[in-house]
C-alpha cells in the first residue's frame, strides 16, 4: 500500500501525540512544527520506523520571521523517503535570543555543511556540532546577512547614485 | 540585409588595418631602433593571459578564445594559468569577498612585468551584485589597468580592451616598469611590496 501523508500523518500522532502541531499539506508535501526539544527524536522516529523510511535529509535552512515573538528564527528540515518516494517537512521553532537547536549531524552527514550554512546566515547555534564556523561568508563577518535586520546594500560604496535607486538626490547612503 | 551602422559612427576615419612598426633608421638589409621599441613591440604582439575566469565572463572568454573571434591572433594563443608565467591577468566575473586574498595572491606571483585586465561589470565595480558578499571592484585589492564594461562584454568589447592594454605595453610603458617611481606609489598605495 503507497505511502501517503495520511499515513505518516497518524503514525507521527500516534508515536508523539499533540506534541506535534501544524500539519498542512501546501502543495501536497506534508509539513509539521516540532518543538525544538524533540527534534532529534521525531527526526530518528521518521528514520527508524520500517513504513516510513525517511532516510535522505534533502536540506536544512533557517527563516527568520521577526514578527513571531519569542520564536523568531526556524529551522526547516526536509526530509525524503528515496523508497516510496514521498517527502515530509519538519519546521521547528527557536528564539531569537538563545538560537540553540540539536544538531542532526549524528543522523545525516549532510547536516553538518548545510548547519554551517544555517549558523552562518542566521545565527543558529547547533549544540553539539563537530565544526560550527562560517561557511559560505569570510570569517571575520560579526553579523548575521540573512536576517532581517541588516542592510542588504555594501556600505562601503561611496559612489553610488541615489536618484537611479529611488533614495533621494545625494551621494552616500 | 545587414542593419546600417548606428553608433561609433564618427570614430577615427583613417584606422590603419596594418600596424606600423616602430621608427627608427631604415637601410639596405638593417633597421635601427631602440631597444625600448622593440622589446615594447614584441611583448604587446605575444601577451599571454591568465585567465581568472569566475562566472559569466568566463563563457564570453570562451568564446573569444574560439574560433569566431579567435584571441589567438593577438599573440594569446597561450593562455597559462601558472601565475609566473603570464603577463595579463583578465578577471572575468563576479569576485567575492572571500575570493579576494586569492586574486591578491595570484596577482603576487606573477612577475613583472604585468597588467591587469576587470573585465566585466562584476570586476570593475561589484556590477549588480551590491551586497554584503560581493567585492566592489577589484580595484580595492589589486591595480587595474584597463576596465571593459558589460555584463558580459561582447568578444569585440574585450577585443577593444585588449587592444588597449597592447598600447599601453607598447607605447606608453618604459621597458623597465618597477623601477619607476609612479608604479612604486602604486603598489605602495595597495600595500604590496
Amino acid at each position: 500500500m503507497p505511502l501517503t501523508n495520511e499515513i505518516v500523518a497518524k503514525k507521527l500522532t500516534e508515536h508523539f501525540g499533540d506534541q506535534l502541531t501544524g500539519f498542512e499539506e501546501p502543495y501536497g508535501l506534508l509539513t509539521f512544527t516540532a518543538p525544538k526539544d524533540l527534534n532529534l527524536k521525531v527526526m530518528q522516529f521518521l528514520y527508524d520506523d520500517p513504513e516510513l523510511q525517511f532516510r535522505f535529509l534533502t536540506d536544512l535552512t533557517g527563516v527568520h520571521y521577526p514578527d513571531r515573538k519569542g520564536e523568531e528564527l526556524a529551522v526547516v528540515y526536509h526530509l525524503h523517503n528515496l523508497a516510496d518516494n514521498k517527502r515530509v517537512r519538519m519546521k521547528v521553532f527557536t528564539d531569537i535570543a538563545s538560537p540553540d537547536v540539536f544538531t542532526a549531524t549524528a543522523l545525516y552527514a549532510s547536516a553538518n555543511w548545510m548547519e554551517r550554512e544555517t549558523f552562518d546566515f542566521f545565527g543558529v547555534n547547533f549544540v553539539g556540532h563537530p565544526n560550527l564556523k562560517r561557511v559560505l561568508n569570510v570569517d571575520e563577518m560579526d553579523y548575521f546577512p540573512m536576517r532581517k535586520e541588516y542592510p542588504l546594500e555594501d556600505q562601503t560604496r561611496v559612489d553610488k547614485d541615489d536618484e537611479m535607486f529611488g533614495r533621494g538626490g545625494h551621494i552616500g547612503i | 540585409m545587414a542593419r546600417p551602422v548606428r553608433f561609433n559612427v564618427q570614430a577615427e576615419k583613417d584606422v590603419k588595418l596594418v600596424k606600423e612598426g616602430p621608427e627608427g633608421y631604415t637601410g639596405e638589409g638593417f633597421f635601427a631602433t631602440s631597444l625600448d621599441k622593440v622589446v615594447g613591440l614584441a611583448r604587446s604582439n605575444s601577451m599571454w593571459p591568465l585567465p581568472f575566469a569566475t562566472s559569466c565572463c568566463g563563457i564570453e572568454f570562451m568564446a573569444l578564445m574560439g574560433a569566431n573571434y579567435d584571441f589567438a591572433r593577438f599573440g594569446s594563443e597561450r593562455v597559462g594559468f601558472s601565475p609566473r608565467q603570464c603577463d595579463l591577468l583578465m578577471v572575468m566575473g563576479t569576485i567575492a569577498k572571500k575570493m579576494g586574498p586569492v586574486v591578491k595572491q595570484v596577482y603576487l606571483q606573477m612577475a613583472e612585468p604585468r597588467w591587469v585586465m576587470a573585465m566585466g561589470a562584476c570586476a570593475s565595480s561589484g556590477g549588480i551584485f551590491d551586497t554584503y558578499s560581493v567585492l566592489q571592484g577589484i580595484d580595492q585589492i589589486i591595480p587595474v589597468d584597463v576596465y571593459v564594461p558589460g555584463c558580459p562584454p561582447r568578444p569585440e568589447a574585450v577585443i577593444d580592451g585588449f587592444m588597449k592594454i597592447q598600447e599601453l605595453v607598447h607605447n606608453k610603458e618604459v621597458i623597465r616598469r618597477r623601477t619607476s617611481d609612479k608604479y612604486q606609489a602604486l603598489m605602495e598605495s595597495y600595500g604590496i611590496q
